[in-house]
C-alpha cells in the first residue's frame, strides 16, 4: 500500500501506466486530427462527436463497475434499444418524464440481471446474454417491430439535439455529471470500496463482512440505468425509438473499459480512464470518417464492426502484457 | 431430502422436457404427426446440434465460445463466393470441393485464433471469443459487400436439401458427428484430457496434460463444426445473407449444451445430451412458431429457458 503522505512519482507511473497511456494516446490523436483535417476542431464536429459518444461513455461507465466486480453485462446494447422505444412512447410528456422513465426501464432490466446473478447464482454472462435476448424481444414486442417516432411538439428532442453554445450538448453535460458522481462513489464511499474488493476476491470480501450482494445488485442496476440513459439520448437525438439499434454496443463498452485499464478479471478500475477509453474508441471512428471523406480510403459501414473487434484485440494484447508484468512485480 | 427434486430434474430433465413438448405438440399443433414436420425439424435442428457438439467440448474445458454464429457467417459467405467464381465455372468439381474445404479451413483458423488467445495469452474465453462474435460477422459482410448472394447449385445444395434413405442429409451428418465425438470424448486420450482440463486445470497441468494444446484444440473443433453448420444453412436456403447466417446461434448452442447436462464450470461433455438439448430447443421454437407466436416472443421464451436450465443445473452442482 502506498503511504498517503509520501508521493512517489515513479511508483505512481508504474501503477497507473496504462491509464496514463490512454490519456497520452487521446492527446496524440486529437493533435493528429486537428492538424490533418480542416473541420476537425470545428464546433459542429466537436458537438456531434460529444453527443454521439455520450451514449458510449455512459454505457462504458456502467460496464466499468460491473467488470470491476468480475462480472460482465452483455445486455447493454439491447437495453439501449428497449429504453429508446420506451421513451419514444413517453416523449409527449416531455423530457422531465421521459428521462427518468428511460433510466427506470433500464434499471428494471438491470434489476433482472441482478436477480439472476445474485439470487439464482447464474453466471453473469449467461444471465446477461439471456436478458440481451429478452430485452431485444421486449423492444420488438412493444414497438411492433417499428421505429417509433418521438413527439416533436414536446421539449423531448431538445435534450438530444440541443447544446450549450452550440458546442456542449446537453447529453454530454448530463453524462459528465454522472461520471463525476460515479467517480466519487467509487473512490469515497463504502459501496465503491466493496465493488473493488469483490473483484479482488469475492469470498474474502464476504468474510470481511462487506455487503457483497448489495454491491453486486448496485452494479447491475447501475449498468442497466446507464444503458437506459443512453437509450434516452438515442431516441432524443435521432427523433425515434429504435428497437434494432445497439447491436455490438456491449463490445464497444467492454473495449472502452479495458483500454481504460480496468482488468477484466476484476478489482482495479478507474472512472476517468474509462471515459478516456470511450473517447479514444470514438476518436478512432471519427478519424476514420474524416479519412473516408478525403477519399483516401473507403470503409463501408461493415468495417465498423471489424474495427471494433480489432480495437478490442489490440487492447487485450496490451493488457495481457501489462497484467503479466504487474503480476511479476507483485511476486 | 433437500434438493431431491432439482437433482431428479437435472438428471432426467431433458427427456422429460422432450416428452412434454411432444405431447403438447400432438395435442395442439396442427399437422404435427406428419413426415413433412419431421423433415422440417430435422433439417433445422441439424445446424444447432452440430454447433452444440463443439460448444459442449469448449464448455467441458470451462470455456465458452461466443463466436460460433459469426464463424458460421464467415464460412457461409465464403462458399458462394468460391463456387460462383470464374474458376469454379471452369472447373466445376474442383470449384465445389474448394467451396466446401476452403470455408471450413478458414473457420478452423478462426478457432485457432480464439484458442491461442485463450490458451496462450490467458484471455478470458468470453472476451477472446467476443472479438469474433462482433467482427466475424463484419468480416463476412465486408467479403460480400453486405449483398445477399442467391444461387442455384444442385451440387452444393445437396448438403442442405439432399436425402439419404428418405431422411435429410444433414440429419445423418449429425448422427455421424455425434458418434465420432462421443468416441473421442469417452475412448481417446484427447477426450480424457478435455475432461481433465475442465475438471481441475491445475491438477491436469501437474499430471502432465498439455493444457494449452487441449484448450486450443477444442476452440478449433468448435469453429470447424460451426463452419460446417454455416455451409448447411446456406445450402438449405440456396442463398447467403451474411447478416443472418448463424445469428444468435451462440445462444441456441449454449442452451442446447446446458439443457443436455453440460456443466458451465467444465469437466463434463455429454455429446448425446447436447444433441438432445438441440432437439428440445428446436421443438420449443417450432411449437411457438407453428402456433402463431411471434418471433420476438419466442426470443423471450428462449431467454427464459436458458436461465431456467442453468438454474436447475446449479442445484445439481451442490
Amino acid at each position: 500500500m502506498l503511504d498517503q503522505n509520501t508521493f512517489d512519482l515513479r511508483r505512481y507511473i508504474q501503477g497507473n501506466g496504462q491509464s496514463m497511456g490512454v490519456w497520452i494516446a487521446l492527446i496524440v490523436m486529437i493533435a493528429f486530427g486537428a492538424m490533418r483535417y480542416d473541420n476537425f476542431t470545428g464546433a459542429y464536429n466537436i458537438s456531434s462527436f460529444l453527443n454521439y459518444n455520450s451514449m458510449f461513455i455512459v454505457i462504458a461507465l456502467g460496464m466499468c463497475f460491473v467488470i470491476m466486480t468480475g462480472g460482465i453485462d452483455l445486455s447493454v446494447g439491447s437495453v439501449v434499444a428497449f429504453a429508446s422505444v420506451c421513451v419514444a412512447y413517453l416523449s409527449p410528456y416531455g423530457i422531465q418524464v421521459a428521462l427518468p422513465g428511460g433510466i427506470l426501464a433500464g434499471m428494471a432490466i438491470g434489476g433482472l440481471n441482478a436477480f439472476f446473478v445474485i439470487a439464482m447464482r447464474i453466471p453473469p454472462f449467461i444471465a446477461t446474454l439471456a436478458t440481451m435476448l429478452g430485452a431485444k424481444g421486449g423492444a420488438l414486442v412493444i414497438s411492433g417491430r417499428q421505429t417509433i417516432s418521438v413527439d416533436w411538439g414536446s421539449n423531448f428532442t431538445k435534450f438530444g439535439m440541443g447544446s450549450v453554445g452550440g458546442i456542449l450538448p446537453w447529453s454530454i453535460i448530463v453524462v459528465a455529471l454522472l461520471a463525476v458522481a460515479l467517480w466519487i462513489v467509487l473512490e469515497k464511499t463504502s459501496i465503491g470500496r466493496t465493488v473493488e474488493a469483490i473483484g479482488g476476491g469475492e469470498d474474502a470480501t464476504k468474510m470481511m463482512g462487506l455487503p457483497v450482494n448489495r454491491a453486486k445488485a448496485f452494479v447491475y442496476i447501475l449498468s442497466g440505468g446507464c444503458a437506459g440513459l443512453a437509450g434516452v439520448i438515442l431516441a432524443s437525438g435521432f427523433g425515434a425509438g429504435q428497437p434494432l439499434e445497439g447491436v455490438g454496443w456491449e463490445l464497444s463498452a467492454i473495449a472502452s473499459v479495458v483500454v481504460g485499464g480496468t482488468l477484466l478479471t476484476g478489482g482495479l478500475g478507474s472512472v476517468p480512464a474509462t471515459v478516456a477509453g470511450a473517447l479514444l474508441l470514438g476518436l478512432v471512428f471519427n478519424i476514420l470518417n474524416f479519412e473516408n471523406g478525403r477519399g483516401v480510403i473507403s470503409f463501408s459501414a461493415y468495417w465498423q464492426m471489424v474495427i471494433r473487434g480489432l480495437f478490442l484485440f489490440v487492447v487485450i494484447l496490451l493488457q495481457s502484457r501489462v497484467s503479466r508484468v504487474g503480476a511479476k512485480q507483485g511476486a | 431430502m433437500p434438493g431431491f427434486d432439482t437433482r431428479m430434474l437435472a438428471k432426467h430433465g431433458g427427456l422429460i422436457a422432450l416428452a412434454v413438448l411432444l405431447l403438447i405438440n400432438i395435442a395442439i399443433t396442427p399437422n404435427f404427426l406428419q413426415l413433412q414436420t419431421l423433415f422440417v425439424n430435422i433439417s433445422q435442428v441439424a445446424t444447432i446440434a452440430i454447433v452444440a457438439v463443439g460448444m459442449t467440448l469448449v464448455i467441458a474445458t470451462a470455456g465458452i465460445d461466443l463466436s460460433v454464429g459469426a464463424v458460421m457467417a464467415v464460412a457461409g459467405a465464403l462458399a458462394p463466393l468460391i463456387f460462383l467464381s470464374e474458376f469454379a465455372q471452369a472447373y466445376p468439381t474442383l470449384g465445389l470441393a474448394a467451396s466446401i474445404i476452403v470455408p471450413i479451413l478458414v473457420a478452423l483458423l478462426c478457432g485457432l485464433f480464439n484458442g491461442v488467445l485463450v490458451a496462450y495469452l490467458g484471455v478470458q474465453p468470453i472476451i477472446a471469443t467476443l472479438i469474433f462474435f462482433i467482427s466475424g460477422r463484419g468480416i463476412a459482410q465486408v467479403l460480400t459487400n453486405g449483398n445477399l448472394q442467391t444461387f442455384a447449385h444442385p451440387g452444393f445444395s445437396y448438403i442442405g436439401t439432399g436425402k439419404i434413405l428418405g431422411l435429410p442429409f444433414q440429419g445423418w451428418l449429425v448422427v455421424v458427428i455425434a458418434i465420432v465425438f462421443w468416441y473421442i470424448v469417452n475412448r481417446t486420450l484427447f477426450g480424457r484430457r478435455i475432461l481433465a482440463v475442465g475438471g481441475n486445470e491445475r491438477a491436469a497441468k501437474l499430471t502432465g496434460t498439455p493444457v494449452r494444446r487441449v484448450k486450443t484444440g477444442v476452440y478449433v473443433i468448435s469453429a470447424g463444426l460451426s463452419g460446417i453448420a454455416g455451409l448447411i444453412v446456406v445450402a438449405i436456403n440456396s442463398a447467403s445473407d451474411a447478416a443472418r447466417i448463424g445469428n444468435l446461434m451462440e445462444l441456441d448452442a449454449i442452451a442446447s449444451a446446458v439443457v443436455g447436462g453440460t456443466l458451465l464450470m467444465g469437466g463434463k461433455a455429454p455429446i448425446f445430451g447436447a444433441v438432445l438439448g438441440a432437439v428440445i430447443i428446436q421443438l420449443v421454437k417450432y411449437t411457438l412458431l407453428a402456433n402463431g407466436v411471434a418471433d420476438e416472443v419466442a426470443l423471450i421464451a428462449k431467454a427464459g429457458i436458458i436461465v431456467l436450465a442453468v438454474y436447475v443445473q446449479q442445484g445439481r452442482k451442490e
